[in-house]
Formats: structure tokens, C-alpha cells, sequence
């Protein structure tokens, strides 16, 4: 069975003081059922990190299927550090493609100011080995910063080689309404930002914020009868690796990126010739570099190249963070997965606006938790 | 807070006792009781030397809960001189001195500490080996 996307819905990303958790998630799922004309859900999967650190407030399942005015249905909470979203998605596919269930919905939610300051870093650093990483005081930015370290020692790079990644999202970024950043970044402002985690800085580093986004799936033969535009799920694939950087073999390689692309491009049946934009996870430059080439954009140790030579752009040739990415729309962590999804869904319908790249067809999304411990890869494409 | 769970890991934390893989013979850091390398069972108990070289390193000024008061320090990725990288942070040294590839060995410091009334936590960092710094 194919599954078709009938429905998406996003709230901006920042700091949204007024708005608690549940509202959040509901606004995301209003304006979903809005844009699919339906109420008629099965099921629920809602993607989230940190409600129970930041929020005290787990069992979201059942409190956002109450709140949506969905009380009775399926329902639960699916996490996978800031890759939640992608895989409560992909539990709604696998619903739908059981035949289990008729209609699902995926909904990530993220509300990072319900806390501030060091206990949030401590939060997000849960991502990470909690035994044998956190316990020694690495966050999220170190770990992504000893990558960097890394690999710039590896093939002789500096810092402001990075750049363009960031250039790139925030010129995205400022054509994006709903993006937590909209200002331009400069190339030659890049270097010398304010240090997070040495080498990595402020202009690396994508910032959290509140937000919510979701995404309404059914099959594609009811999608055709419901909506003008459905968009297929082409291809969808989890895959794992390592949650510590210390326990993998090739630190440089996110194995878990290039499992998971390599099976959702097979199931498509789509090579990376035939991908019109990349929504990929630029949690930090690194991760972008790395993204690129685990999906087969680029050779190893070269991903950074396409940040210099205007291939990422919206008219170049693999368009990545065409919203702004993590990095300009702003990364609500478990809600960032299903962002993409909706970012690359509008691209692919021709409603991207100020965004749009021209003639989009196929799109590649790739939501990481932590630094790749999860990877989800989706590919989605219009006929 | 968290007594029993520091307390489990101290053969860890205070004498890097790891693991050797009986089928491949590979030592593994953290133990992790399946062999990283061949998947078969890892129970046997290894305890390392405590020698090894800086392999990646940063030095964190947004710090988490816990640590803020030690900020900025530096943590690194150090490759043991049996095979495995360990996580660790770097002590008796200024953070512009570090480099990779440079010597280090294991020595015990104070890891985090909660408050006046709280638990102390100790465990190993690493600093340059003093053998290399003398010669």
C-alpha cells in the first residue's frame, strides 16, 4: 500500500512564552485538519523529547488526542532524542501501510521554555550517553564540536569553511515567515561568533524554540479522492548507530544517515541524481557536511564543498534548508522531524512561496537524534 | 542525589575496568558486554592503563546544570593506548595547550560536585602524561 500525506500544519518556531505545551501541539493539528478537510483520525503518534524534563508533563498521547477534541483514539508519545518527529512519522506510516489503521497523524511538539538556562542544556545533553558522556560534562555542542575538531583535522580545514551552510539557512530562513531567525548572516561575520563549545560557535549551532508541526497520512488511493495534491510517501526508513561518539569505529561517518538514506531512496527507487531539495538536519555546520555526504551528495570529507560552491542554494544543485533549517526556521527539537516534512510537502505541492524551488518533485528529509544515534530519512515526491 | 548510580560505575570511574571480547580479543571501553566488533558475548573483565592520546577536544562555555561552575573546561575524545576511545575531560593543563595527538594519562579528580551539602562525585580525567612532559 502507498501512503500519501492529506494534511500538514505548523506554528512558528520561537519563544513562545503564552503558549503551554497542549496548545502548541493543538495548533499544529488544527490547522492540519484544516488543510485536509477532515476530524476523521485513528490514531495519534506524537514526537517529544523533553515534555518530562522541561514540562513535567509526560503521557502526551493521551493529553493531545483529549485536547484535539479526539478523546478515545490511539494514541502514544514516540521519542528519539531531536529525532522524534521523523520517527512519529514514520510509526504513522507503518500504521497506515498495516492496514491497521485508516487515517494517522503525526504531530512533534516541542516546548523548550517551560525551563531555561543550564538545566535545559543538561536536558538536551540526555541525548547523549548519560553514563559515559554527559556524566563528564559533554552537552550536545561539545559532542558536535569534537566532531568538527575532527574533521576539520582530518582534511585540513578551518572553521570558515563551515560558512556557507549558515549563510545559506539564514538567506532561507529570511524568506520564511514562521523562522525564528529571518536576518541575514554574513560570510565574513562567521567566524568569530560567540563560543558555545570551541570550535563550535553561536553561527554553527541551530537555536531551539518552541514549536509544533504535523503531518496527516492515509492511503494514497483515499489521498487521490481527498485532496488536489496528495504527496507520496516514496520512502521511509529508521536506522540506528552508536549513541557515544567514543563507541564508533568512524567518528568522522554517520553510518546510521547513510543506512537510512540508502533504504528509503531504494524504496522510492530514486538515486541522489533525482533529488529536487534536501531538508536535512543542520543541528550544527558539522551535521550538515556530515548529512551530505552520508545521503550521497558528496564523497567523504567533501560535504563541505558544497557550501562554498552554491550547490546548496535554492537554485543549485541539492537545495537543503530551503525554510531556513534548524538553523534560521529554528530546531524545536522533537518537533523538527516533522517540520521538514512539511516544509518539503509545500515545496512539492508549489505552495512554498517566497521559498520555492522551481519544479520540486522529489524531496529528501533526514531528521538525526543526537549526533546520529537515530537517523530517519523520508523521500516524497508528486507525480 | 543519584548515590546508587555513581556507585555502580566505580570500577569504572575510579580504575577504567573494561571488557576484552573472548572470540576477536578486542578491549572495549565502556564495558558493554556484547563485543562492539564481532557481536559475540564480552564478559571478561579488562582493566586498562590509563595511557592513551588526545584524538578530538573542545573546550564547552555553555555549560550543563551541574557543571556551570566549572566552565569553560575542556573535554575530549582520548584514543587509550589499547584501542578504545574513551569521553573524558582534560585537567593541569590551559585549554590553548591542547592538541591532538598529544600524550595523556588517566589520573582521578573531582568530576562534579552538588552544592555544599551534596555528593561529590569522582572519576577519571586525563592530563598530559608526565613522562612526555618531562622528556
Amino acid at each position: 500500500m502507498n501512503v500519501s500525506i492529506i494534511g500538514i500544519g505548523q506554528t512558528e518556531v520561537k519563544e513562545l512564552w503564552d503558549t503551554s505545551i497542549r496548545h502548541l501541539a493543538w495548533y499544529a493539528i488544527e490547522a492540519a485538519l484544516d488543510d485536509a478537510h477532515t476530524t476523521d483520525i485513528d490514531a495519534i503518534y506524537v514526537g517529544n523529547m523533553l515534555a518530562g524534563a522541561l514540562s513535567k508533563q509526560n503521557h502526551l498521547g493521551a493529553l493531545v488526542a483529549d485536547f484535539a477534541g479526539l478523546r478515545g483514539i490511539e494514541a502514544v508519545t514516540v521519542e528519539a532524542a531531536d529525532a522524534s518527529g521523523g520517527a512519529a512519522l514514520r510509526q504513522a506510516v507503518l500504521a497506515v501501510k498495516s492496514g491497521l489503521v485508516k487515517t494517522a497523524l503525526a504531530v512533534g511538539v516541542e516546548k523548550m521554555t517551560d525551563a531555561t538556562g543550564a538545566p535545559v542544556t543538561a536536558a538536551v545533553a540526555s541525548a547523549l550517553d548519560a553514563d559515559y558522556e554527559a556524566a563528564h560534562g559533554l552537552t550536545m555542542a561539545g559532542a558536535a564540536a569534537l566532531l568538527m575538531r575532527r574533521y576539520m583535522h582530518e582534511y585540513g580545514l578551518d572553521v570558515a569553511d563551515f560558512a556557507g551552510f549558515s549563510v545559506n539557512a539564514h538567506a532561507n530562513g529570511a524568506d520564511n515567515p514562521l523562522a525564528m531567525f529571518r536576518n541575514r548572516l554574513k560570510a565574513e561575520r562567521f567566524t568569530g561568533g560567540p563560543l558555545v563549545a570551541d570550535p563550535v560557535t553561536l553561527f554553527d549551532a541551530a537555536p531551539m524554540g518552541d514549536g509544533a508541526a504535523a503531518v496527516i497520512v492515509t492511503s494514497h488511493e483515499r489521498a487521490m479522492d481527498m485532496v488536489p495534491v496528495p504527496v507520496q510517501i516514496a520512502g521511509s526508513a529508521i536506522a540506528t548507530d552508536t549513541l557515544a561518539l567514543h563507541d564508533r569505529k568512524d567518528v568522522v561517518w554517520l553510518r546510521a544517515a547513510e543506512q537510512s538514506a540508502k533504504r528509503a531512496l531504494e524504496k522510492a527507487g530514486v538515486s541522489p541524481d533525482g533529488v529536487d531539495l534536501f531538508e536535512l538536519h543542520d543541528s550544527f555546520t558539522i551535521m550538515a557536511a556530515l548529512s551530505l555526504e552520508a545521503a550521497g551528495f558528496a564523497e567523504r570529507g567533501r560535504g563541505w564543498e558544497l557550501a562554498k560552491n552554491g550547490a546548496i542554494g535554492r537554485n543549485g544543485r541539492i537545495p537543503i534548508s530551503t525554510f531556513g533549517g534548524l538553523k534560521a526556521r529554528g530546531n524545536p527539537l522533537g518537533a523538527t522531524g516533522v517540520y521538514q516534512v512539511v516544509e518539503a510537502a509545500r515545496q512539492l505541492r508549489g505552495e512554498a512561496g517566497d521559498c520555492q524551488v522551481d519544479g520540486a518533485k522529489v524531496a529528501l528529509t533526514q531528521n538525526l537524534g543526537g549526533m546520529g544515534g537515530t537517523a530517519v530519512t523520508h523521500v516524497l515526491k508528486v507525480e | 542525589m543519584e548515590v546508587s548510580r555513581n556507585w555502580r560505575l566505580q570500577e569504572q570511574r575510579y580504575k577504567l575496568v573494561g571488557e576484552t571480547c573472548d572470540s576477536c580479543g578486542v578491549k572495549l571501553f565502556p564495558p558493554r558486554d556484547v563485543c562492539l566488533e564481532c557481536e559475540a558475548p564480552a564478559y571478561e573483565l579488562f582493566t586498562f592503563t590509563g595511557l592513551g592520546e588526545v584524538f578530538s577536544y573542545t573546550t564547552i562555555y555553555d555549560a550543563p546544570a551541574g557543571f556551570e561552575n566549572t566552565a569553560p573546561y575542556t573535554v575530549a575524545l582520548v584514543k587509550l593506548a589499547e584501542g578504545p576511545l574513551v569521553t573524558a575531560q582534560l585537567t593541569d593543563i590551559d585549554q590553548e595547550d591542547v592538541h591532538i595527538g598529544m600524550p595523556v594519562e588517566m589520573v582521578t579528580r573531582k568530576l562534579r560536585a552538588d552544592g555544599p551539602e551534596g555528593m561529590i562525585v569522582y572519576g577519571y580525567k586525563f592530563r598530559p602524561s608526565v613522562e612526555t612532559a618531562v622528556a
